[in-house]
């Protein structure tokens, strides 16, 4: 009785330092990365706009499959109790969406592309219903390229 | 084999439609991997497995698609659409689909 209590206060703030510490970190680098990119226009609309010169386009893809924290699963836990907004997780799919897009925009980024539009983000949780499994969520995010074709 | 997501390549024309092709794959991970995840459920963070996994995934579900394409004689794959769905537990379904068209010459540059 007494281990368990141990144990689960262990995890539980294991979880809370280094799954703040990884957020923290994460957040920081998304940021930045955004920032370097911000050149890069990405549009939901389905059709580019006119453009002058000749124009490629390629379909570009990013994603990633983020994992909740100990602490982040308990403090849900409590809060399916009472409910209203479960904001440890509010940032846990708000920093997949942004990684996920910021890998498309890498990849677009490598082929030269001046715009992405018809972005689509795609969210689906891989680990299944099972009452054990492991919780993660995968946030796709995939759209056309636009690259300028070069001249001559 | 030109592959968007958008239903019209700019600056070409398509000549023929030749209907819906389609990809899918269903892959997982071994234990090992699945037992790592596990522990990341306490640190939380990203999980570099799962991801490589969905890319690995993705790829091949592609392919899938454009030999398909490919085999009915198209040059190009329009307004392409990806699902994603989860089996049990570690292993997950990739689905693309899109349209296979056969798209003119693209015109000499200026």
């Amino acid at each position: 009785m007494n281990v368990d209590l141990v144990v689960f206060l262990a995890l539980l703030s294991a979880g809370y330092v280094f799954g703040r510490y990884n957020e923290r970190k994460h957040f920081r680098s998304i940021q930045e990365r955004e920032q370097a990119m911000r050149e890069l226009l990405v549009f939901s609309e389905r059709l580019p706009p006119p453009q002058p010169g000749a124009v490629e386009c390629t379909l570009v893809v990013g994603s990633c499959v983020v994992a909740f924290d100990y602490f982040k699963s308990f403090v849900a836990g409590l809060r399916n109790l009472f409910g209203g907004r479960v904001t440890s997780y509010e940032t846990l799919m708000d920093r997949a969406r942004r990684e996920a897009l910021l890998r498309m925009k890498q990849e677009a980024a490598e082929l030269g592309a001046t715009m992405i539009v018809n972005v689509k983000i795609e969210t689906s949780s891989i680990s299944g219903e099972a009452a054990n499994a492991t919780g993660s969520v995968e946030v796709m995010a995939y759209g056309t390229a636009i690259v300028p074709r070069q001249r001559g | 084999m030109i592959v968007t997501n958008i239903e019209i390549i700019p600056g070409r024309r398509v000549l023929r439609h030749l209907g819906m092709v389609t990809g899918s794959t269903v892959r997982a991970k071994h234990a090992g991997k699945d037992i790592m995840a596990g522990f990341k459920n306490i640190f939380g963070g990203e999980l570099k497995a799962y991801t490589e996994l969905m890319q690995e995934a993705r790829e091949e579900a592609m392919q899938r698609m454009i030999a398909q394409a490919k085999a009915i004689g198209a040059n190009a794959v329009i307004n392409v659409r990806f699902a994603t769905s989860s089996i049990t537990v570690g292993a997950a379904e990739l689905f693309v689909y899109g349209t296979a068209v056969v798209l003119d010459e693209p015109a000499p540059q200026a």
